[in-house]
Order: C-alpha cells, then sequence, then structure tokens
C-alpha cells in the first residue's frame, strides 16, 4: 500500500473501531476456547524433572510466557537484558557447560538482530538451544519493527536448525517436552498469551519432523503450519457449503520437513495443493514444499496463501488479516475462486 | 598444567611458543604470525601460570576454560597448546592445510583445547557470560578466561556481555584484551576511539588493570591479583602489547595485521627470535 503521511485521513466520528491491542494481540476469536500462557506452563512441567532447562530472556519474560518459568524456577531464571547477541550467546554458553537454555526474545530480534549469534554460536555446534519467540509473521499491528514476517526464510537456509511453528495452545504444550528432549537448537514460533485450543478436537499429538492430516477430502489439500492450520480448518469448514472437501495437512516441523508425507498426499491425482502459512511467500512453508515436490516430479496445481513481499501496515490485527489474505474469510473466498476456475 | 618441563621458565615458554607460530607461519608462508608473536607472553603466563588444566584429558570437567573470541589468533593458540602437551608437536606442518587439525581461523569442532568457535568478533565475551554463568550453576571452582582484542571492542555485543559481567558480578571470569593497536584496516585508534579502557571497564563494575602484555613479571601478577582478588566482580586484565614482538624486522612493519614473509625470512625471524633470548 502506498502511504503518504501528508494526507489526512478521512475521520468519522461514528466508525466503530478495532483496537489495535497491539503487542499483546491475541489471534483467537472472541468466542474461541484458550488456554493462557501454554508454553510458561509446560516449560514448568518439563523442568521439574529436568534440572538441566533453564530459561533466559531479553527483558521478554512477560510477553513471551517465560515469567511463568521465572516465578516458579527463580533461581533458574537469567534476565539477560535488552541484549539479544548477549541472549544468544550467553545461552550458548551454558548449553556448552551441559544445560538446555530455554532463550526467549520476538521473533524479530531473534532472527534480525542476533542471527549471527544463532548460527555460529550455537547452530555451528549443534549446542542444545531452545529459542522459543513471540509475535511470528503477522500477529501484532505494531507494524515491521515487530512483524517477523521472514522469519522462516532468514532460518531456513541454516544448517543443524530445527524450525517448529505450532498451531495451537496443546501443540505447544506437547512441543515443548519434544523439544527439550530433541539434541540440537531448535527455533519455535511461540503464540502466547490465551492461546487458542484446536486441535485436542482432532486427537491430535505432536511429533518432531511429522506432519499430520487433519481432516482429508478430495478435492483440495490444504498444507499449513502454526496459526494457518486453525484457519484452514474454518476454511474447510466453510468450504463444505460449496460441496467442497477440503483436505487439511498441518506441517508444524518447517525443517526438517516431513517430505514423505507431503509427497504422499500431494501426489493424489486431481487436488489443487495449497500451501498456507503466515509468512511471507518468499522462503516459507510454501516453497519449500513447491521445491520439494518439483525435485520429485510431483506438479499439481499448486497455490500459496502467505503475506506478500512487502513491508506490512500497521493497525488492528483482524484488519491486517483480512487484508492480506489470512483471515479465514479472505482465505476461502480465495480458494473459491481458484477452484471454480 | 602440562606434565613435562617443569623446570622451564615464563620466558622458555613465551619463546617456544613464538617458535611453533614462526614454524606454522612458515607452513602458510603468511598470516597473524604479528599478533602471534605479540600474545605469546599472556599465553604463556595463562597456560604455565594461572589456569589449571590437564594436557591429555582437554575436556576435563575441573579445567579453567579458556574461550579464544579472535579466531585468527588460533595460530598464536594452538603454538600453546603445543607447548602445552595438548597438541602434538609434530602437528604444525598441517597448520590451515586441508582436513587439517588446526584451521586459520579457531573452531570448537576441530581442535582439542579450542573451547569455542570465534572469528565473528565480538561473541567471545558474551559466550564467556554463558559458561561463566553456568560454572557458577555447577558450583565449580573453575574459571573462565576470554581472550579478546582491541579491535574487538568496536563490537556493540562486547559492551551488552560487559554490562552483564558488571551486573552478574561474575567474579570467575577474566578477561584479557591484547591491545596491540592494530586491526585490519589500520591502527586501531585511527578506525574508533577505545580509550580511556581502564575508566570504562572500571564503570562497568570491573576489576581492572591495565599491563604491558610482553613483561612476563607484570602479567604474573596481574593474573594473580585477577586470580585472588576477593571482590565480587568479574576481573579484566588489559594487555599493551607489541605486534611481532621478539622479531625486530617484523615489528617494523606498520601493516602487520596480515603478514606476508618471504620463504628466506623465516629462518632469519627464528635466528632473531633465538638471538633475542640469548640477551
Amino acid at each position: 500500500m502506498k502511504r503518504n503521511k501528508y494526507t489526512r485521513p478521512v475521520i468519522d466520528p461514528n466508525a466503530s473501531r478495532l483496537k489495535t491491542s497491539a503487542m499483546i494481540a491475541s489471534i483467537a476469536g472472541s468466542d474461541q476456547r484458550t488456554k493462557p500462557a501454554p508454553f510458561g506452563h509446560a516449560l514448568v512441567e518439563v523442568a521439574k524433572h529436568r534440572p538441566d532447562i533453564v530459561g533466559l530472556t531479553a527483558d521478554l519474560a512477560k510477553y513471551t510466557d517465560l515469567h511463568v518459568f521465572r516465578d516458579a524456577y527463580p533461581d533458574r531464571f537469567y534476565q539477560m537484558g535488552m541484549a539479544e547477541q548477549l541472549l544468544m550467546a550467553t545461552a550458548a554458553g551454558m548449553a556448552r557447560e551441559g544445560f538446555t537454555p530455554f532463550a526467549t526474545t520476538y521473533a524479530v530480534f531473534a532472527s534480525r538482530r542476533a542471527y549471527d549469534f544463532i548460527c555460529l554460536a550455537i547452530a555451528e555446534e549443534a549446542l542444545n538451544v531452545k529459542i522459543v519467540c513471540a509475535l511470528p509473521g503477522l500477529t501484532t499491528g505494531y507494524g515491521p519493527s515487530h512483524q517477523a514476517t521472514e522469519d522462516i526464510a532468514i532460518f531456513r537456509g541454516l544448517p543443524n536448525l530445527t524450525i517448529i511453528d505450532p498451531c495451537d495452545a496443546l501443540e505447544i504444550e506437547q512441543a515443548v517436552p519434544a523439544m527439550a528432549d530433541h539434541k540440537g537448537p531448535v527455533y519455535m514460533r511461540l503464540l502466547r498469551g490465551n492461546v487458542p485450543l484446536i486441535l485436542d478436537e482432532y486427537g491430535y499429538q505432536f511429533e518432531l519432523g511429522k506432519a499430520k492430516l487433519l481432516r482429508d477430502g478430495p478435492d483440495v489439500l490444504i498444507i499449513s503450519s502454526g496459526f494457518m492450520t486453525m484457519r484452514a480448518l474454518e476454511a474447510a469448514t466453510a468450504l463444505e457449503k460449496d460441496r467442497v472437501k477440503a483436505a487439511v495437512l498441518h506441517v508444524p516441523t518447517i525443517k526438517p520437513l516431513d517430505v514423505a508425507t507431503i509427497r504422499r498426499e500431494a501426489a493424489k491425482t486431481g487436488r489443487m495443493v495449497i500451501v498456507a502459512e503466515n509468512h511471507t511467500i518468499v522462503g516459507g512453508l510454501g516453497e519449500a514444499v513447491a521445491a520439494d515436490l518439483l525435485r520429485n516430479g510431483i506438479t499439481p496445481n499448486f497455490r500459496q496463501i502467505a503475506l506478500p513481499d512487502e513491508f506490512l501496515d500497521a493497525g488492528a490485527l483482524p484488519t491486517l488479516h483480512d487484508r492480506y489474505g489470512i483471515s479465514t474469510e479472505a482465505m476461502t473466498k480465495r480458494v473459491k475462486q481458484w477452484l471454480s476456475r | 598444567m602440562t606434565s613435562a618441563g617443569h623446570n622451564l621458565s615464563l620466558a622458555d615458554r613465551a619463546y617456544h611458543i613464538r617458535r611453533h607460530a614462526l614454524k606454522m607461519g612458515e607452513v602458510q608462508g603468511q598470516g597473524y604470525i604479528a599478533q602471534a608473536l605479540g600474545v605469546a607472553d599472556v599465553l604463556a603466563v595463562s597456560y604455565f601460570h594461572a589456569m589449571n588444566y590437564q594436557p591429555d584429558n582437554p575436556e576435563w570437567e575441573e579445567r579453567d576454560r579458556f574461550l579464544l573470541s579472535i579466531g585468527h589468533y588460533a595460530i598464536a593458540l594452538y603454538a600453546a597448546l603445543i607447548e602445552a602437551g595438548i597438541i602434538p608437536e609434530e602437528e604444525y606442518i598441517t597448520y590451515g592445510g586441508d582436513d587439517s587439525r588446526l584451521p586459520m581461523s579457531g573452531m570448537a569442532a576441530y581442535t582439542p583445547g579450542m573451547e569455542i568457535t570465534g572469528g565473528s568478533l565480538g561473541q567471545g565475551l558474551p559466550l564467556a557470560i554463558g559458561v561463566s554463568l553456568a560454572l557458577k550453576r555447577k558450583q565449580s571452582q573453575s574459571f573462565c578466561y576470554c581472550l579478546f582484542s582491541d579491535g574487538e571492542l568496536d563490537e556493540g555485543s562486547v559492551w551488552e556481555a560487559a554490562m552483564s559481567a558488571g551486573s552478574y558480578g561474575l567474579d570467575n571470569l577474566i578477561a584479557i584484551v591484547d591491545v596491540n593497536n592494530m586491526q585490519a584496516d589500520g591502527p586501531s585508534k585511527g578506525i574508533l576511539n577505545f580509550e580511556p579502557l581502564v575508566p570504562k571497564f572500571e564503570a562497568f563494575n570491573w576489576h581492572t588493570q591495565r599491563v604491558d602484555g610482553n613483561d612476563i613479571d607484570a602479567l604474573v601478577k596481574a593474573f594473580d591479583a585477577a586470580r585472588h582478588t576477593t571482590e565480587k566482580k568479574p576481573r579484566i586484565i588489559i594487555c599493551d602489547t607489541k605486534m611481532a614482538k621478539g622479531v625486530d624486522f617484523l615489528e617494523a612493519r606498520e601493516r602487520n595485521h596480515f603478514l606476508r614473509v618471504e620463504a628466506d625470512e623465516w629462518a632469519k625471524a627464528l635466528d632473531v627470535l633465538e638471538a633475542g633470548r640469548a640477551k
């Protein structure tokens, strides 16, 4: 969108307003079941029998749900100040000495500011550091300073690093012990605060590196990660009204990618494949899936639902999700358009 | 400490470290020789006076950690590790070669005794914060030493670490800054003025000393003070060193961050070093 800061907006005093509620914006709808701070509570649980687990943050304990861990284990909590390079290097130093640090900040700061430290101090030696970052993709209305729209693109090129993009509170609860058990560095995109709870309805169990088919259908296959799986499931329900039967394959582990499952599902003939992600269209799950399918001679009709290759607007999250096509309504509409052609 | 050569003086050790470094330099015909010669006395005092380690067990849990932030100083640390008996002396010939355990820039995965992967400058001190905090969690009596350079003081992450070490009162951390006033683009003070260093680190709540880094007696005193002070502060020893110390015709070269040395000059350098020792 072209902006001109010297053009005064049209002000309608009677217009209803969506609150930006920027930093702590929840992606949960008002009628949705949620759980508070699933990461913090899950980490406290795992840490009960894992004295090697320590928690570090760069002045964002409260906004990454690490405050739950801090309050439960004050002597295992390290406040590194607003210094993300130091945060990652300190975590690396502690991992060298046998601890399992969970280091939290926002995804923008980890991916952009601390990249060199994650690369060399952590990933190059496959150290056991778990990087847990809030505000992935478009989950805040603060604008590009806080919107980590390209974090996966940045981290996918990093050898040794496992990347997880969980969908809901249940998955975060299940992913935390799996991360702790995994030997090596992990980056998790965190949903924090009151996090939607959906996957319990699907009898879901997270497995590191595994994609899960949440529903099947012959007309279209939606491959998705993060909260876009929630949107994909809602879109699939909406599409039923038009007698479109959609399958939804949830891919919470972006790297290493469960290529066997993705190829198997994408190779079923007659289904359009749509990859939906809360990330720029460049370098995320969509391109990872496309490249793998092409390399393996699987060439379905392929579409991507992702954020545009732009610096995104500030504003209220529901407005922005609509604007950039990742709300359930926008997504459903586009899928219908693609299928009707 | 090393089991071999108990009766050698620290000056002998420094001489040997310089010799090992020159011999590795000759293998490549060039390199960070001036830094190695300059920091040899600091390494001699670190490895043969201050530090606790077992040469045949480089990962001994009770060892003092030595984190080399300046990856290109690897040649200097390899020389010290050879002298300490952690790396076999005959391996010097592989320096910088294919499949060598002694790559040009120091990496933890390649070399026994190399604790971290340096080279992306400004990472060592922040890493040392993590190691020092972890040693404290383990109630270890070990020290964490971290060697970095004056040029690295340009990196903001060094100051993030400086602030946090002072804030945490990390009294098991001993930072060593090699102030040789030379970096890639020329004399350090002409790149960014990092002085005055003593009041800077004092202001960050560090136990701060500044010594002639080529004066072994002064170094011994400084390392002793750093280890034995009861102040609950991180310790820093700012060492003013001379690039290429001990080989006068290399000391005299103006741009000696990365030295090219002619084939016939290596023997001459070793001779000059030997002659200086006899004085």
